[in-house]
């Protein structure tokens, strides 16, 4: 029983940050690759470098920190953003699946990028490059750090995210870079819709810890609330496209 | 008009960034999440109804849910 129950806790924590740092990782990898394409390689990996320490700098001064902070607090202000932060995600997947709002892709992200950087003038020390990797590594990279922060420190797993993270930017990243310009074949719009149930997920569990309600059959709820998350997600989608007469509309 | 100082700018731009973590372009999720904590608070706390606490939460959270995609919905 305690077997069953911690693992389903840990799937459903390891299954939300490998996929959430994934999506991240797509997104700031087709910039760099974009960066690194068009105005050469040097400041694109100095920016991407740059990214990553102040990254890791912020993980070493929050990371503590939160660790400190009482467990239902903790717990009630990490619900409540997970929360808040998962019904994000979920209302642009069901309006994406739904054909109410442009799909997300890495194709058209990759041209308006390299758009961007070919209006900038040519420099020897490329300002402009490395400013445009920098922000795309630190500012998906950011998304990656609250979510294991947060997942981690709530469950006391912050070794376990921390590592699923990583492992899932090394292996977006080695696939990246193996199929280069090819991420828009990463089913990125699903990928996101689950991240958004699982988020929404652990969001309400852990506003309910932090406010003292007693889940029945306790971590286990988890994947009972995921799956009465996605049978509303299916749900708003069905509604939505029988209104709009089964049309879905797929713009870039 | 001066350039305000590194810490300055370092701030607002954590603020700025919570801002549109938070709240973004959806503040009708921001607001219905403190709603949902504030209803949940007095029914487990104050009125130990653990069992409506339990049902409340997540019908709530569908619910804005569904209230701001509608919202989207009949802007598009």
């Amino acid at each position: 029983m305690i077997a069953a129950t911690v693992s389903s806790g840990v799937v459903v924590l390891v299954g939300a940050v490998f996929l959430a740092a994934s999506v991240e990782m797509v997104e700031a990898l087709t910039i760099v690759l974009a960066v690194g394409h068009t105005r050469g390689w040097r400041s694109a990996l100095e920016g991407t470098g740059a990214g990553l320490v102040v990254l890791t700098a912020l993980v070493a001064l929050f990371g503590p920190a939160l660790v400190r902070v009482p467990l239902d607090v903790l717990r009630l202000v990490v619900g409540g953003v997970l929360l808040v932060f998962g019904m994000q995600w979920l209302r642009k997947a069901i309006l994406r699946a739904s054909g109410l709002k442009a799909r997300h892709d890495e194709d058209a992200a990759y041209r308006a990028a390299v758009a961007e950087l070919e209006r900038a003038p040519a420099a020897q020390r490329d300002h402009v490059a490395f400013v445009m990797a920098f922000k795309g590594v630190f500012l998906e990279g950011l998304e990656v750090v609250v979510t294991v922060l947060t997942l981690g420190t709530s469950a006391h797993r912050l070794g376990l995210a921390a590592t699923t993270a990583g492992v899932a930017i090394v292996v977006v990243g080695v696939v990246g870079v193996v199929v280069a310009r090819q991420l828009s074949q990463v089913p990125e719009n699903a990928m996101k819709m689950t991240v958004g149930i699982l988020l929404v997920s652990y969001g309400t569990f852990w506003t309910g810890e932090g406010l003292k309600v007693h889940w029945p059959g306790s971590d286990t709820m988890l994947l009972g609330l995921a799956v009465i998350y996605l049978a509303a997600t299916w749900a708003a989608i069905g509604l939505l496209r029988s209104r709009r007469g089964g049309a879905v509309e797929v713009a870039a | 008009m001066s350039r305000p100082s590194l810490p300055v700018r370092l701030l607002r731009g954590f603020g700025r960034f919570w801002y549109d973590f938070l709240v973004g372009d959806t503040p009708e999720l921001f607001v219905a999440t403190l709603v949902i904590i504030g209803v949940v608070a007095l029914l487990s706390l104050r009125a130990h109804a653990n069992g409506l606490a339990v049902v409340a939460l997540p019908v709530l959270a569908i619910l804005a849910l569904g209230l701001s995609v509608g919202r989207a919905a009949r802007r598009r």
